[in-house]
């Protein structure tokens, strides 16, 4: 069984290599099939890709959080995942797509093999572009939760997870990708290529209203005030998760090409690649300069700035441009953490690295949008406009990028606002202080994330586990005590 | 019988068992614990925010023999624990009451640690 299945991919993969090339031999009129083809192959591993930046975020929460609250953070992206899933497919995706007004589209609900939306007829094709972007819909709600963590009822998960996923991203997606009012602002449309705004500042405005309304851990500020760290329980694993992550970022960002034209998808990634190295680069320069530490979780969070601060400019950008964004939102993301954590208590940093360098890496296309990239209609950064005389124009695409982040950033914050002060005002939206402290494994889920921490292992290799009762008649002898040494 | 109390560092604690054990004096209990002293804390940086853990890691001994044999654990305890700097430790030395064998029910100095011609399991 398991040779045949072997063998059954070792076809497929060869299959994969020949193709292209069967293509070219084929003559022209292959060619356009085989390219939609290969374009919905490259969409599909870069959605698997995207999927696995759920196991990043995982990672990430998990080993910024304490040991108590682990369990927590496995049940919430697995309940996460299936809730965007189940109500993208059924709601979501019909007000994100290209049909409808400008505020919201109305066709494509309950996505379905042979259906119409905007005039055209359901294929494989649609239904892989379909799942792409649930993925993305699952990536931005799972940022929301990093501000949340070790403090939250498990049932505010589940209730935003279905408005978020049904109504509040859609219409942020709607708004930017689905021809809708952001896509047209002025005459210029607001350019985010992969979701620095629309992903990214979205999930962290749904996690700053959380927050808002949550309150910080217990213990985190102390009575003068002042901020305390409370350090996460495992670095290696909070990095695996940052590298995870990066990894995942190779199918967010390139595969937003939706395709393998010119190959320009490798533009693409490398933009990610440099981005996110000089993140990670620029917050450990900085964090050094200010604490002289080498600080680990400091320089996750600037790999992670680098990325999400490249995501919306990574297909508009030249390379030597890339580095420079994400060096900037690496040195971004360092202070606002520090100034963020002053008032607010963000476990893992999601505000400053997904919310103020999404707002960064939306303003910078506006900086650096290259005119050999950038969208039609749109106006190359300032950049280009201070060389080539056409500056007036560059800065009203820098202000219309900074209208597309206002506008997200207001629709996002009010609605999330309003779902968790429902919430709270219901359910409510914090576990009571005694959960709190035995951590939120075994208050609400029933089990230790690591049980051996908590309750220890039994001995291995005792003679009898039944107890004896010594025979009071016959005292122990001198030749019993002699032959077992003796042991405290 | 006396129980003799030591807060020593980690890296003292093998050194001591080997020399107890080489002199006949197998018995003994360690626990992990955290104490402060005229050592400073640790100073953690945790993304950007600096935490200091006021309490250090320490292991305690316990060792309980015979009153004779008292002098003879306390030497070999500050034979290896003292490196000269603050946070080698201290010893501390109490009267015991009473000392019972759990498996047999046995009473008496008898049950402390090994006598003349016992083999005891070898450490190494």
């Amino acid at each position: 069984m398991t040779k045949r299945l072997s063998l059954v991919a070792l076809m497929a993969s060869v299959a994969c290599l020949v193709l292209p090339s069967l293509a070219s031999a084929q003559g022209p009129n292959a060619i356009p099939n085989l390219n939609s083809e290969l374009d919905i192959t490259w969409v599909m591993v870069a959605a698997v890709l995207v999927l696995f930046m759920q196991a990043g975020f995982l990672l990430l929460e998990v080993g910024f959080s304490r040991q108590k609250n682990v369990g927590a953070g496995v049940a919430k992206i697995l309940v996460n995942l299936g809730i965007a899933t189940l109500a993208w497919w059924s709601v979501g995706y019909g007000i994100a797509s290209l049909s409808g007004n400008k505020i919201f589209g109305t066709e494509g609900f309950f996505f379905h093999h042979g259906q119409e939306i905007a005039g055209l007829t359901v294929g494989g094709g649609d239904a892989a572009l379909m799942l792409f972007g649930m993925l993305f819909c699952a990536v931005s709600l799972a940022i929301v939760w990093g501000t949340t963590l070790e403090r939250i009822k498990f049932g505010a998960y589940v209730i935003y997870a279905i408005v978020f996923a049904a109504v509040i991203y859609p219409l942020v997606a709607h708004g930017v990708y689905g021809g809708g009012l952001l896509a047209d602002v002025g005459g210029k449309p607001v350019m985010d290529f992969a979701g620095s705004s629309v992903v990214h500042l979205t999930g962290a405005v749904g996690g700053l209203a959380a927050l808002l309304l949550l309150g910080a851990r217990k213990g985190k500020y102390g009575g003068d005030g002042k901020p305390r760290a409370i350090p996460g329980h495992s670095m290696p694993i909070a990095g695996l998760g940052v590298l995870i992550l990066w990894v995942g970022w190779y199918g967010f960002n390139a595969g937003s090409t939706f395709g393998t034209t010119d190959n320009f998808f490798a533009e693409v990634a490398l933009n990610t690649q440099l981005a996110a190295a000089a993140g990670a680069l620029a917050a450990m320069a900085v964090i050094y300069a200010r604490t002289k530490a080498l600080d680990v979780g400091m320089a996750g969070n600037g790999a992670i700035a680098g990325l999400v601060g490249i995501t919306a400019p990574s297909g508009y950008v030249e390379f030597w441009a890339a580095p420079i964004i994400g060096a900037v939102a690496g040195v971004i993301v360092v202070y606002g953490i520090l100034a963020i954590d002053k008032r607010l208590d963000d476990p893992v940093g999601a505000l400053s690295a997904h919310g103020l360098a999404g707002i960064w890496g939306t303003l910078s296309i506006g900086i650096f949008g290259s005119s050999r990239l950038i969208l039609e209609g749109a106006s190359p950064g300032i950049w280009y406009g201070i060389t080539d005389g056409g500056f007036a124009a560059s800065l009203g695409q820098f202000a219309v990028q900074a209208v597309g982040v206002a506008a997200i950033f207001t629709l996002v914050f009010v609605l999330s606002y309003a779902t968790f002060a429902a919430i709270k005002a219901t359910i409510g939206l914090r576990v009571d202080e005694e959960e709190e402290e035995a951590g939120l494994d075994i208050s609400s889920h029933g089990m230790y994330g690591y049980p051996e921490q908590f309750i220890p292992a039994e001995e291995f290799g005792f003679a009898s586990r039944t107890p004896v009762t010594p025979d009071a008649t016959k005292p122990a002898t001198a030749t019993a005590m002699a032959s077992t040494p003796s042991q405290a | 019988m006396k129980k003799v109390e030591a807060f020593i560092r980690h890296e003292a604690f093998e050194p001591i068992r080997q020399e107890l054990l080489e002199r006949g004096i197998p018995s003994l209990s360690i626990s992990e614990v955290k104490g402060s002293g005229r050592q400073k804390g640790v100073v953690e940086h945790y993304r950007g925010a600096s935490l200091t853990v006021n309490v250090r890691p320490k292991l305690k001994v316990e060792i309980v023999v015979d009153d004779h044999e008292k002098d003879l654990v306390v030497e070999t305890i500050l034979k290896h624990a003292r490196t000269g700097s603050i946070g080698d430790g201290k010893i501390f030395v109490y009267p015991v009451e009473q000392a019972i064998r759990i498996r047999t029910g046995e009473e008496g100095e008898d049950v402390l640690q090994s006598h003349e011609g016992v083999e005891v399991p070898s450490g190494s």
